[in-house]
């Protein structure tokens, strides 16, 4: 398949002024005949369906929770970036752009990157004018902090409610259209099929999950703004409901799959304490700017943390990151939270730990400072480990958190089926192999508010979608394919509950495909994976029936795509024979255990082509061309 | 430590409902409430019987989405906790528990623990916004705001609209919930334009959905996890009042695009 990526020529700074002019328009009086699904109401999905039902679209919206403000992006706690250049640090949209491009090992693609950064600095206009309650200063002006992979002060906060409020905003923007009419919002929808007519994507499968009825909804064009893979893991930093159903359906009607191996794991998370957890929590990023992260030098060092002096401590990231010290980016500090680990010197109770200590911040900035800055970090850190950072050091291990892959778009975010969109952590744009923090959110924001109403418009004013019937075959077959599923999920009537394989799948992924991967490891993965799904289409145990709110059915279609997803994890993986931001290879390190990538082999989107039950997907690339930040390598020394 | 439930146990909304009781051995100190639940939701299916239905999703305590009455206190009644957040460290072996779905005529029952909140979406559709369309906003820094005031702004939209204030007020009134909105875009700028009509529309929507007044009991403001203050209802209802006895009858939805 030939991927054509539409990216403008020309000079970097100029591309998308001239490529959104040279996009068609739709006459306002003609965008109401236009319907337009957005499945998602996360912030890429909720700017986007605000946005189109803003400009006269028909907008239906799908959300899996109940309401649309529950989306995931309401968690995340740090902040977004923007190139305003407020503090006079020295920031400007290239320095923006250098950085995310370097920051994910030169794997994105330059022009949407230079795109991201550029779109930055209206997103926080937008925001603010919807009343975000950003920090501010006493003057009245809005405050920033830095944050790892930066060296400048560019991220905008609320608070460690940055994702929750951000979120709100796009929230009340699409309350406001469903008051209006615009937007029709269905929750408590799971997407499980595309429906695509004449090879345009023209509408979806959802069950309501009240009542199980399966329904379909048909439009001009659908937006996928899912979210990302990260529960393949089971124990990641994701909401319990994030899936990869949605899109992973996409790709079986024909979508590219771009980058599944890229996973990034988040340095800074409170560790599993038991085989019962559910779930892992995140402790936002900045908490690096103050706490000081150590282990004991010596290896099994049992001692309270407190009572191990100064000279007895190493810590590891400011003497080897001298420049960026705890602020080195996520991928950096969490391989070296491992090696750490991995060398005995781990603390707390399972040794997969490391200190996070802010007791020369509480002597230098006062208690009161520490308390206005993370208070409700520390809170909740104290409420889920029962300890108190104030007085003992935070523990922290890495976890999974987000994933750079997703489904393959060109610059419009159209993926491989005509009309069919994809935007935010659901597709594989812009972060490259590792995403700097602060920077999901302005991804997310700047599809939803800033690119997707612009590229839609031009994609129903040159293909002209036309009328499509409920009665097509196709539809027909998509609304088959879904029932069969259900059947076949509730007739196994076997002995094993889905949690209990989403466990096992998850564990087998982590160990061969989560921080470090190897050739052997990646092999065994591809064969114990098969083989688990084989046993769990034959022995999993969903009880009740379709026709009811049934949670455990809906867990089970979302682990049956984890199945699948997660071997086309591993199998990218090993295509892969380099080192490069959240894909580490331990066969390809430099000498100083840095990750080591092979520009000249592997410089391409790795892009996968569904080929059919039981057969190898296809492998297309598309290469990446760096014109104006060549790629070295990245050094944080 | 082991622990005796007695859940709600309600099919769907047509069926009358029951306490049922269940005995769960092995709680461990560090797991959450819900992860407790997810265990025995694990042995019930070992047994064939149905699992438990209850609403939660990041499990962080930010998303807003789960929430139940543990003997008759919403989220568990622990200061500033969601339920996801509640570890069982604060029981002891022994105890005996009852779990219960929100209670409001507003938020009728799904199954289970599991309410419909569509309620409150409805009250921020009405007016809980600020029409600013996309792409068309000055500079950030054009729009400056005291700090205090911000401060006071986010204290209000720290909201998760969970509805424990709904559950937990002995009239069912939404008024914490509604009122941390208005409190939130009234302490801005960006907000005053609209400052009395959202008032105005907000406390009709929740008329409209069932909801009854506040009597100033205070419930609301002992259940909350985000620990949202009572000022914000005052803040309402001196906007309602101010709105009510000076504008004249307008759309209350704003004008369609």
């Amino acid at each position: 398949m030939e991927l054509k990526s539409n990216v403008p020529t020309g000079p970097i700074e100029q591309a998308w002024d001239k490529h959104r002019f040279d996009l068609k328009l739709i006459n306002p009086a003609n965008k109401r005949k236009y319907n337009i699904i957005v499945v998602g109401s996360g912030l890429a999905g909720g700017a986007a369906a605000a946005s189109l039902g803003e400009l006269g679209y028909n907008v239906q919206c799908f959300c899996y929770q109940d309401s649309p403000r529950r989306a995931h992006s309401i968690a995340a706690q740090g902040g977004i970036n923007a190139a305003k250049n407020y503090h006079n640090d020295g920031d400007s949209i290239y320095r923006l752009f250098y950085d995310t491009v370097k920051g994910g090992d030169f794997r994105a693609r330059e022009y949407n990157v230079y795109r991201l950064a550029q779109v930055s600095v209206n997103i926080i206009d937008q925001c603010v004018a919807q009343g975000v309650p950003f920090a501010r200063e006493y003057g009245g002006n809005l405050d920033n902090r830095s944050f790892g992979g930066a060296q400048v002060s560019r991220t905008f906060y609320a608070r460690g409610q940055t994702g929750q409020q951000l979120l709100l905003g796009a929230y009340q923007a699409l309350e406001r259209q469903v008051g209006l009419g615009t937007v029709k919002m269905y929750s408590r929808r799971d997407m499980l099929d595309l429906i695509v007519i004449n090879g345009q994507a023209r509408g979806i499968v959802t069950r309501n999950l009240l009542d199980g009825k399966i329904e379909v909804h048909l439009a001009d064009a659908v937006i996928l703004a899912t979210g990302g893979y990260g529960n393949v893991f089971y124990l990641s930093t994701n909401a319990k409901g994030c899936n990869a159903t949605a899109i992973w359906r996409a790709y079986k009607r024909g979508a590219l799959f771009a980058n599944p191996c890229f996973t990034q794991i988040h340095p800074t998370c409170i560790p599993v304490a038991g085989e019962y957890q559910s779930k892992l929590t995140l402790m936002s990023e900045s908490l690096r700017n103050d706490g000081r992260i150590w282990v004991p030098k010596n290896a099994g060092d049992k001692r309270v943390p407190n009572s191990i002096p100064e000279n007895e401590r190493d810590y590891y990231l400011e003497r080897r990151y001298p420049s960026f010290g705890n602020l080195v980016p996520r991928d950096i500090a969490s391989r070296a939270a491992k090696a750490e680990c991995d060398a005995g010197r781990g603390v707390g109770p399972s040794g997969l730990g490391v200190y996070l200590d802010f007791a020369d911040a509480i002597k230098r900035l006062g208690k009161h400072k520490i308390e206005e800055r993370y208070g409700n970090l520390f809170e909740m850190y104290e409420r889920i480990t029962g300890e108190n950072p104030y007085e003992v050091p935070m523990r922290i291990y890495p976890a999974s958190h987000y994933t750079m892959g997703g489904l393959w778009v060109d610059y419009n975010l159209m993926s491989t089926i005509p009309g069919m969109f994809v935007g935010g952590e659901a597709n594989f744009s812009d972060h490259g192999a590792n995403r700097l923090g602060a920077s999901a959110l302005m991804q997310g924001l700047a599809d939803g508010y800033f690119i997707l109403p612009y590229t839609i418009g031009n994609y129903l004013a040159t293909a002209k979608p036309g009328p499509v019937s409920a009665d097509a075959p196709e539809v027909r077959e998509a609304l088959a394919n879904v029932t069969n599923i259900t059947n076949r999920l509730l007739g196994t009537k076997g002995t094993r509950s889905v949690d209990s394989f989403h466990r096992e799948l998850g564990k087998i992924v982590w160990e061969y495909c989560g921080m470090g991967r190897n050739a052997t490891g990646l092999q065994k993965a591809l064969g114990l994976i098969p083989a688990l799904r084989e046993e769990y289409w034959k022995n999993v145990r969903v009880l009740g029936s379709n026709e009811e709110f049934n949670q455990s059915l809906e867990k089970a279609g979302r682990v049956a795509d984890f199945f699948e997803l997660a071997e086309l994890m591993c199998l990218d993986a090993l295509n892969r024979n380099e080192s490069c931001g959240g894909h580490f290879r331990e066969e390809y390190q430099t000498p100083e255990g840095e990750a080591m990538r092979d520009d000249d082999k592997y410089t391409y989107v790795a892009a996968w082509e569904y080929k059919g039950p039981g057969q190898s997907p296809a492998l297309n690339k598309e290469p990446l061309e760096f014109k104006y930040v060549h790629p070295s390598q990245r050094s944080y020394k | 430590m082991k622990l005796t439930l007695h859940v709600w146990r309600q099919k769907n909304a047509q069926d009358k409902g029951r306490l049922v009781r269940y005995e769960v051995p092995n709680v461990n100190e560090h797991m959450s409430f819900l992860e407790m639940l997810d265990v025995l939701n694990e042995s019930l299916i070992e047994k064939g019987e149905d699992p438990i239905a209850f609403d939660h999703d990041c499990r962080e305590g930010i998303c807003g989405m789960c929430g139940m009455m543990v003997n008759g206190k919403a989220h568990g009644g622990h200061k500033g906790t969601t339920i996801c957040q509640l570890h069982m460290r604060h029981f002891k072996d022994g105890d005996e528990l009852y779990l219960e779905p929100w209670r409001a005529k507003a938020f009728p029952i799904v199954k289970d623990l599991a309410v419909n909140r569509g309620a409150l979406d409805r009250i921020i559709a009405a007016g809980g916004f600020i029409s600013v369309p996309t792409g068309s906003a000055p500079d950030g820094n054009a729009i400056p705001v005291q700090k205090q005031e911000s401060d006071l702004a986010m204290d209000a939209a720290a909201c998760i609209g969970c509805g424990a204030c709904v559950a937990a007020c002995p009239n069912a009134a939404a008024a914490l919930f509604t009122g941390a909105k208005i409190s939130h875009l009234g302490h801005l700028p960006q907000g005053q334009p609209e400052r009395d009509r959202r008032s105005m529309a907000m406390v009709e929507q929740m008329r409209i959905e069932d909801f009854a007044n506040c009597t100033n009991i205070g419930e609301c403001v002992a259940a909350c996890p985000k620990e949202i203050q009572l000022e914000v209802i005052v803040r309402m209802n001196r906007d309602y009042i101010k709105g009510a006895l000076t504008n004249r009858p307008t759309s209350l939805k704003g004008d369609s695009a």
